[in-house]
């Protein structure tokens, strides 16, 4: 780890005044065998940031902490939905009743990311923000394309854990579970600026697809700060489930997750479905055409296989990641149907 | 039978309690104390008794080698090699050496030097440095220019026997017996990569196999599995003018001082090595290591004391690791069940190291008359392997076990009675039995299978292991006047519990309880202990532990027969009064006796004994007992066979380890073998980038071992397994425990889903290709 100075402002405008780089960039501006180019980084629960800076990927010469800005914590029902505060830790989030009430997906997603020590302290804004875990992206011997390199070692390298949709430029996997559940949900993301102004896009928009831009997951602008995640409400005939699988069953990435919210009506006919799926492309990966065969239909078992299968449309598994296709396959019929029958 | 006039004839306690516990006469050394009861008539002894370090180490009051801080001490860093193969033509020291931090430096990767001016493996050390913190250390680091040659490398264990494959070493320069000890015969050829083979052959396979009426044969591969120790390897060296201490985390003291005396010429009298806490060592911390070796040269250059703590990556790539193997097996057997022929060939890969064999379980655990093995270990450009808990027996197992399984199901026997039928060890048998009743085996055998995509199976495997003793091991037991006891030995806990296991012997001589009992060890001012390697801490140290406090106890009878108007040789120690065999109430406080004498302290010294009834094999300051360590596991799973996902839900672990001595710490042991076995069978694995040579997961997140919740419900049994060898009659558990775990769970996978998994570690990529699945192909489902 480099050396860094270090503040904590109390005002967002502060805050993202000092905030000239963001982590992506900050990441690029560190070059193999030159002096890194410094910048000033924002950090939430640090989590990922003391990642980045232990192994070298990220040499910031400046952390701006956000711990002592009030209010970023906050959790409350406005008008048209709810306002997650991107302070809030991931548990304070998953034990929050009204949103385990409203959105057991989330919640159920949140119980299963890392480790109570971890959910403690990261928030809901910095694992959305979180970088990839690429093991090759993680490396300081790899100069990859992420980072501002020439190459991405994945795609014919070691890639079991990597993505089967959009993998043509780089071969990441969205790292936030999180992401899965709020895409489906159809959150929004909500960005200040310097001088107080915000912009609300869709969480969906806000992520970033590699060809789009391959050294960053999003459009997370320098001086601006994700402040909080927005919820749309749903109508009470929504059901929704989440699973995950990964190798271990806690304290790991999932090889495949997903996410569906069900809109029913009253004789069970599925009005819209939406499904997202998570650790298979770079970005949460939304098959619509699997949604397509969802509406309209009762939710039984031929159904959900036949859009599970439907969902693999596309796919471009690489040399040592076919196992995932019946892993999402199953994953994705299982969370259908325990959206449309919770346990 | 008048024999040696300095021994004497003993009845001792003889075989397994519950199952035709006997008596033996033994021929014992007269210095030896008298037969040690069962385990049922003794006071601490076999006794539950918590870990006496426990409460520290889960509150951080422990101190490691890490937490140690000298006056002026140093930090050092090692620069490795980013490349897995090359030539270092220069390596300049001189803008690091520059930096105002720095206080020594030097030149590991000597250009000009055939030997160490190549690289083998990415991680390899080429320069180090030590200065006044660890920042400076790593800035200095990074001024080190090195002008290097790259070449070709090979990083896999096929590739690598190819003849084409670029060579790792010139014959003349390959390792040529394994550096951790662990043996590697000597003076084989080498021919290209490959070193060997070794044969071992008894009786005549190929006749075996002709009279065999079923033959099964299989290849089964390993991978490379590392010891992720809690705590990283670690070391404080401190060389003063007039000799050198060295703090550090080590499964060995005396080993430690030794080649550090030979290795920078000084007396052993000169070296002290030091060890408190330690955080496990799994076979990794065996030896000094070329970073210990470092860090004390740097001491000497710096006239400082010197820390060197390696990095989890650093742990993860340069640290020693499970070797790959390939086995391949053949054995027949007659339709009534009779082994005619096994025949193993196998290789293996400890990268630039040696010692990746696969043990002796195909040789020992079954009787067969005709016998044959080829092994050949090969080179890749990759960090070097190392024991690891129950070396070569752990990939040994997992395919002798699964053959024997699939040889059972082709006789039509159930697994437990072919076994009945091959398997020699009374032990064993025993534990079958129990293990079978216990877990309701044969019931659990017959339950057919539920619809559904979720496959339940159960699978048994054995362990074998040898008994091993260390012969240099001494013990210093000493008595104070106001009553305060301490033992003294240069044997480490690294974890295990030998600090309570050894507090458990003296108290149970003196008649006082374990927390009684100071125990200092982990000192190599202390008699020499023996490693904590090859499962025999406890059968090596325990025995002269309780010979010395039984000398130290007859001094004291000598000092209460007269205070007592009794016989010294009638007096008894119990519940804190030294008192008379057949008057309890005449007595005496066992501190008012030691109140009386007439030194301040009174101590022996003790060392280990030959086992009473002679060992099966010696070899130098190592022996081991005529009988094995054994142990059957069984374990029960669910294979999700559109997931590939196994859960383990059970296992029950039957073991031995003669007289247990706290069954609280065996179960804690077990605990982690059949974990370790578990997460070896499932999750762990080191990935290799084959473009690079790099260890793509260094770290505890990529590298999965099992967590909480990967953990099944584990049972623990322990059979008090008398032998009548020693003065305490026990031996260790650390290996044992681990070897079946990963063949029962691939044998109770293959009981699930009809599918033989035949590659570690069996991850839902490995199960779905060995179940047929492919995307869209059950359009019939």
């Amino acid at each position: 780890m480099k050396r860094f100075a270090w503040r904590q402002p109390t005002t967002l405008a502060s805050a993202a005044a000092f905030a000239e780089t963001t982590v992506a960039d900050a990441m690029v501006a560190v070059r193999p065998d030159t002096p890194a180019r410094h910048g000033a980084v924002l950090q939430a629960g640090g989590i990922d940031n003391l990642d980045l800076m232990k192994e070298d990927l990220l040499q910031p010469n400046l952390v701006i902490s956000l711990r002592a800005i009030p209010g970023l914590d906050k959790i409350e029902n406005q008008e048209t939905g709810w306002r997650i505060g991107a302070g809030a830790t991931l548990m304070a989030v998953a034990g929050h009743p009204e949103i385990q009430a409203q959105f057991p997906a989330l919640a159920a997603c949140l119980n299963q990311s890392a480790s109570p020590q971890i959910r403690a302290v990261a928030t809901l804004g910095g694992n959305l923000l979180q970088r990839p875990r690429c093991w090759y992206f993680r490396s300081i011997a790899f100069d990859c394309l992420r980072k501002g390199g020439g190459h991405c070692f994945a795609i014919h390298g070691e890639n079991a854990y990597h993505a089967v949709f959009d993998n043509e430029v780089c071969a990441i996997v969205h790292p936030s579970s999180t992401a899965t559940v709020l895409v489906a949900l159809g959150a929004s993301v909500e960005l200040t600026g310097p001088n107080g102004a915000t912009r609300r896009p869709l969480l969906e928009d806000f992520l970033v697809r590699p060809k789009q831009n391959v050294r960053r997951e999003n459009d997370l602008q320098p001086r601006e700060i994700l402040t909080a995640i927005l919820l749309p409400n749903l109508s009470a005939s929504v059901r929704m489930a989440y699973l995950r699988l990964g190798e271990k069953r806690a304290f790991d990435w999932p090889l495949v997750d997903a996410a569906v919210i069900l809109e029913l009506d009253a004789s069970s006919v599925c009005r819209q479905g939406v499904i997202c799926l998570g650790a298979v492309a770079p970005t949460p990966y939304r098959p619509r055409a699997a949604e397509a065969i969802l509406a309209g239909k009762i939710i039984d078992v031929p159904t959900a296989r036949s859009a599970a299968r439907t969902a693999l449309d596309g796919a471009r598994p690489l040399t040592h990641n076919e196992f995932k296709l019946p892993l999402i396959e199953t994953v994705l019929r299982r969370t259908i149907l325990r959206a449309a029958n919770p346990v | 039978m008048t024999g040696d006039p300095g021994k004497r004839a003993e009845q001792l306690p003889f075989g397994i309690m519950g199952a035709g516990l006997a008596t033996i006469e033994r021929r014992i050394p007269n210095e030896e104390p008298p037969p040690l009861s069962p385990n049922p008539d003794l006071r601490v002894i076999g006794r539950n008794v918590p870990r006496q370090n426990g409460r520290e180490k889960v509150t951080g009051a422990m101190h490691y080698t890490g937490d140690i801080a000298l006056q002026g001490m140093l930090h050092a860093r090692i620069l490795r090699s980013t490349l897995p193969s090359a030539k270092v033509i220069n390596v300049d020291l001189e803008a690091a050496l520059c930096h105002p931090g720095v206080r020594a430096a030097m030149t590991l990767a000597h250009p000009g030097n055939r030997v160490t001016e190549r690289v083998r493996y990415v991680g390899t050390p080429i320069a180090a440095l030590a200065a006044v913190s660890p920042e400076a250390a790593a800035e200095a680091l990074a001024l080190i220019r090195i002008d290097i040659q790259k070449l070709p490398f090979v990083t896999d264990m096929d590739g690598a026997q190819t003849p084409s494959a670029p060579r790792v070493f010139a014959p003349d320069v390959a390792p040529n017996g394994h550096p951790s000890g662990f043996p590697a015969a000597a003076d084989l050829p080498l021919r290209g990569n490959v070193r060997g083979p070794t044969v071992e052959r008894r009786g005549d396979v190929g006749y075996g196999l002709s009279t065999a009426d079923v033959i099964v044969e299989g290849k089964y591969r390993t991978h490379v599995q590392t010891h992720c120790c809690m705590e990283t390897h670690g070391i404080v060296a401190d060389w003063q003018d007039d000799g050198l201490t060295v703090y550090i985390s080590t499964q060995f003291t005396a080993g430690v001082r030794r080649e550090l005396a030979d290795a920078f010429g000084l007396r052993l009298a000169q070296v002290r090595v030091i060890v408190d806490g330690m955080g496990g060592g799994f076979g990794s911390k065996s030896t000094l290591g070329r970073y210990g070796w470092i860090a004390v040269a740097l001491s000497r250059e710096a006239h400082a004391p010197v820390r060197l703590i390696l990095s989890r990556a650093e742990e993860q790539v340069d640290s020693g690791n499970r070797p790959e193997t390939s086995q391949r097996l053949k054995i027949g057997a007659r339709r009534d069940g009779t082994l005619t022929a096994v025949a193993l060939s196998s290789c293996g890969s400890a990268g630039v190291g040696l010692g990746a064999g696969v043990g002796d379980m195909a040789s020992s655990l079954y009787t067969c008359p005709n016998f044959e093995s080829t092994h050949t270990d090969v080179f890749v450009n990759a960090g070097p392997g190392c024991a690891m808990r129950a070396p070569g027996n752990v990939p040994g197992a997992f395919g002798l076990e699964q053959s024997i399984d699939e040889l059972a199901e082709q006789l039509g026997f159930d697994p437990l009675a072919l076994r009945d039928r091959i398997d020699p060890s009374p032990v064993r048998r025993e534990e079958r039995r129990i293990g079978a009743l216990r877990f309701d085996w044969h019931r659990k055998r017959q339950r057919t299978g539920a619809p559904g995509p979720i496959k339940w199976g159960v699978g048994v495997a054995q362990s074998h292991w040898g008994a091993h003793v260390q012969l240099d091991s001494a013990c210093e037991v000493r008595v104070m006047r106001d009553g305060s006891v301490e033992v003294f030995s240069g044997v480490q806990d690294i974890g295990t519990g030998i600090t309570t296991v050894l507090a458990q012997t003296v108290a149970e001589v003196f008649g006082l309880e374990a927390r009684d009992i100071v125990v200092r060890i982990g000192d190599t001012d202390f008699p020499a202990g023996p490693p904590s390697y090859g499962s025999r801490t406890t059968a090596s140290i325990t025995p002269p532990a309780r010979t010395a406090a039984w000398h130290v106890l007859q001094a004291l009878f000598r000092a209460a027969g007269p205070l007592l108007g009794t016989m010294p040789a009638k007096l008894v120690a119990r519940d804190g009064f030294i008192m008379a065999g057949h008057e309890p109430d005449k007595r005496l406080r066992f501190s008012d006796v030691c109140a009386d004498l007439r030194t301040d302290s009174i101590s022996a010294i003790a060392s280990r004994q030959d086992d009473y009834g002679g060992f099966g094999r010696q070899y130098g300051n190592a022996a081991t007992a005529q009988q094995d360590l054994g142990g059957v596991q069984f374990a029960e799973i669910t294979v999700d066979t559109e997931t590939g996902v196994i859960f383990v839900e059970r296992v029950l672990a039957v073991h031995d380890c003669g007289r247990p001595m706290n069954p609280l710490q065996i179960e804690s042991q077990v605990h982690g073998g059949v974990l370790m076995g578990l997460s070896f069978a499932l999750l762990e694995q080191r990935v290799l980038d084959p473009r690079t040579g790099h260890v793509l997961n260094p770290n505890l997140e990529a590298y999965k071992f099992a967590g909480a919740r990967d953990a099944p419900a584990i049972e623990v049994i322990v059979l008090q397994n008398y032998q009548a060898n020693s003065a305490t009659d026990a031996y260790g558990i650390a290996e044992p425990s681990i070897i079946p775990t990963a063949p029962a769970i691939a044998n109770a996978v293959y009981n699930a889903t009809g599918v033989r998994l035949r590659t570690t570690p069996m991850t839902p990529a490995v199960v779905l290709s060995a179940l047929g699945h492919r995307p869209h192909a059950e359009e019939s489902s």
